[in-house]
């Protein structure tokens, strides 16, 4: 590495007359790698396709042929899994996602808050707490957490998913809030505290609307886990009307037997409210995963 | 930072972080410990009484044929998982970066990414359809090939493990070669042109700048997907509930099983501190290569 730093300004002097570099042509090597890739893209997108395609089947269709295409498309199958449980599964999925991300984004917005702007016994406790958590798995606290959620009484309601979600995605959450906060000017704070500005207005007039684009990063994480997450949902529920998208599946999957159909069209409902946000916002889906991969 | 205002009330900040103390300290720090003290006793969910059975638990699980059978299961979703989601995803990744694919590279990366954004329920629902012995995408392209006796997939007691870490590597692998091609997007293009200009191939700037410029992202994605990898429980799950019989379980599966279908919720929480101890370990390991290998 440091013999390419040392030879930079040799380099500078002869880019210019190299402008298609022989690396830049395609090479039996890359060819091959093409190939991979192709494969790969293959591989990924041929089962979605094949989703899609044979959501629109009737039962008879996929058991014969499974690789053909839908000779008559039944778009019934959509609606039949809507009406079989998918609307309320949706639903549920809605409610608890939204009200996760209010909780989550509420409790972590106050916290970071305190933990950017002053200074106080206990301080460095709670931030150990908020790394330590972001290295914590649900898995290892499981059996504890069920019984506390049996003795709070909520097991079996929406609050037994609410409430541990939002738990588990705190620490992650103050780590990017706090780090945003550390970031607006002193000055502004001095200035509004002089001008009589309480704390909670500081709070919620300067620090929430200067960290816009993190806490937008913060709301597509918390949709993503919320929407997706499987193991509390399958633990702490058990009516048929609180499960989630990822639950409600696995019933409709056994009530539905062999209509092959309709089950491929509910989980192509199930799928698609993340893949239509990931379009609208790919830059902040990127960069909240990025975001926290790395803080994680 | 300012430690106090004329007027600021002392317990202010404690306010604030309230939230977040109590949904941390009951959701995840006390089932943390507890799990530890639940793991000395045997009880079932609904009883009011535990029995203390000291380290009991822990000898039946040394001497337990299925945590065995887990734990050599883990291993291998380890092993894979790092060799395709770290390593390969690396090599995926730079591909995708290369001159010669920028004007394929968009619909490529979006396609590898989108399994990301699907729950893994639908995932595994899926895969059951890939995996079917009888109508399966996989085995009815097999049997076209001509091959009479094709595998019975997750039915079978030899390869039901391995169809739910393929299944796992197309559901992930798409969000670390993400990763990977953030973090070289961050390379500065300088590096790459002297390294050119001096002659490096491919495989030499690969190895000379990409892999030694991505080593923290490196580190980031292998302690993310070998702690996930010894706590993988949606994907075995859902594709085989842990069978047939226990062939495909993992210790979290295992820990699942005791809990909340054996009702053995001792030996499940001996499960979870087993999980736990392994996580630790291997994140302190990897934590310590890391930054021995820093020096060079």
């Amino acid at each position: 590495m440091s013999q390419a730093v040392i030879s930079k300004n040799e380099a500078e002097k002869t880019i210019k007359r190299h402008n298609t570099l022989p690396e830049d042509r395609m090479t039996p090597g890359m060819a091959v790698a093409l190939v991979f890739l192709i494969l790969y893209f293959l591989l990924i997108a041929y089962p979605l396709f094949w989703l899609i395609s044979n959501s629109l089947k009737t039962y008879k269709e996929i058991y014969k042929n499974i690789w053909a295409l839908p000779a008559n498309p039944q778009w019934m199958n959509y609606v039949n899994a809507w009406n079989h449980g998918i609307s309320r599964y949706f639903l549920n999925s809605v409610l608890v996602t939204l009200s996760t991300i209010a909780l989550t984004i509420f409790s972590a917005a106050l916290g970071s808050y305190a933990l950017a702007r002053f200074r106080f016994r206990g301080n460095q406790l709670i931030f150990m707490m908020c790394m330590g958590g972001m290295m914590l798995s649900p898995q290892v606290t499981l059996i504890p957490l069920y019984q506390i959620i049996r003795a709070l009484h909520i097991h079996d309601t929406y609050l037994a998913m609410i409430i541990p979600y939002t738990a588990y995605r705190i620490p992650m959450m103050v780590m990017l809030i706090r780090s945003s906060f550390l970031t607006i000017p002193k000055e502004m704070e001095e200035s509004a505290s002089l001008d009589g500005c309480s704390d909670f207005r500081i709070f919620w007039q300067i620090f929430l609307p200067m960290s816009k684009p993190i806490l937008l990063t913060c709301c597509i994480l918390i949709a993503y886990y919320a929407w997706n997450e499987f193991l509390f949902a399958i633990i702490f529920i058990n009516s048929e009307k609180f499960k989630t998208i990822p639950t409600g599946l696995m019933n409709l999957r056994d009530a539905l037997q062999t209509d092959w159909g309709t089950l491929l069209a509910g989980m192509t409902i199930s799928a698609m409210p993340l893949i239509i946000l990931f379009f609208c916002m790919q830059k902040h889906f990127i960069r909240g995963m990025t975001a926290g991969a790395v803080k994680g | 930072m300012q430690s106090r205002r004329a007027g600021m009330n002392v317990m202010t900040p404690y306010v604030y972080v309230l939230p977040c103390v109590i949904l941390l300290g009951v959701f995840v720090y006390i089932p943390l410990v507890a799990n530890f003290y639940y793991s000395a006793f045997s009880f079932s969910a609904l009883s009011p009484t535990k029995s203390f059975v000291g380290l009991q638990n822990y000898k039946t699980l040394v001497s337990d044929p299925v945590v065995g059978t887990a734990l050599i299961n883990n291993i291998w979703y380890c092993i894979i998982s790092v060799a395709i989601q770290v390593l390969l995803a690396l090599v995926i990744a730079s591909l995708l970066e290369d001159k010669l694919f920028s004007k394929i590279s968009t619909v490529l990366r979006t396609t590898y990414f989108l399994p990301v954004l699907i729950s893994m329920t639908v995932v595994a629902l899926l895969f059951s359809f890939v995996y079917h012995p009888k109508i399966g995408l996989i085995n009815a392209a097999l049997k076209f090939f001509g091959m009479k006796n094709p595998p019975a997939w997750t039915g079978d007691p030899k390869t039901a493990i391995f169809s739910a870490i393929i299944m796992s590597q197309w559901h992930s692998t798409g969000y670390t070669t993400m990763l990977f091609i953030v973090a070289i997007q961050g390379i500065s293009e300088d590096l790459y042109e002297a390294a050119e200009i001096d002659g490096a191939n491919r495989l030499q700037r690969f190895w000379h700048i990409t892999v030694p410029q991505v080593r923290e992202m490196m580190f980031v994605t292998m302690v993310t997907t070998v702690t996930g990898a010894f706590l993988v429980f949606n994907d075995v799950y859902i594709l085989t509930q842990g069978g047939p019989g226990n062939a495909s379980t993992t210790l979290a599966v295992y820990m699942y099983r005791n809990a909340f279908n054996l009702d053995k919720m001792g030996y499940a929480s001996t499960i979870a501190v087993v999980m736990l101890i392994i996580c630790m370990a291997l994140a302190i390991i990897q934590n310590t290569a890391f930054r021995s290998g820093k020096g060079d």
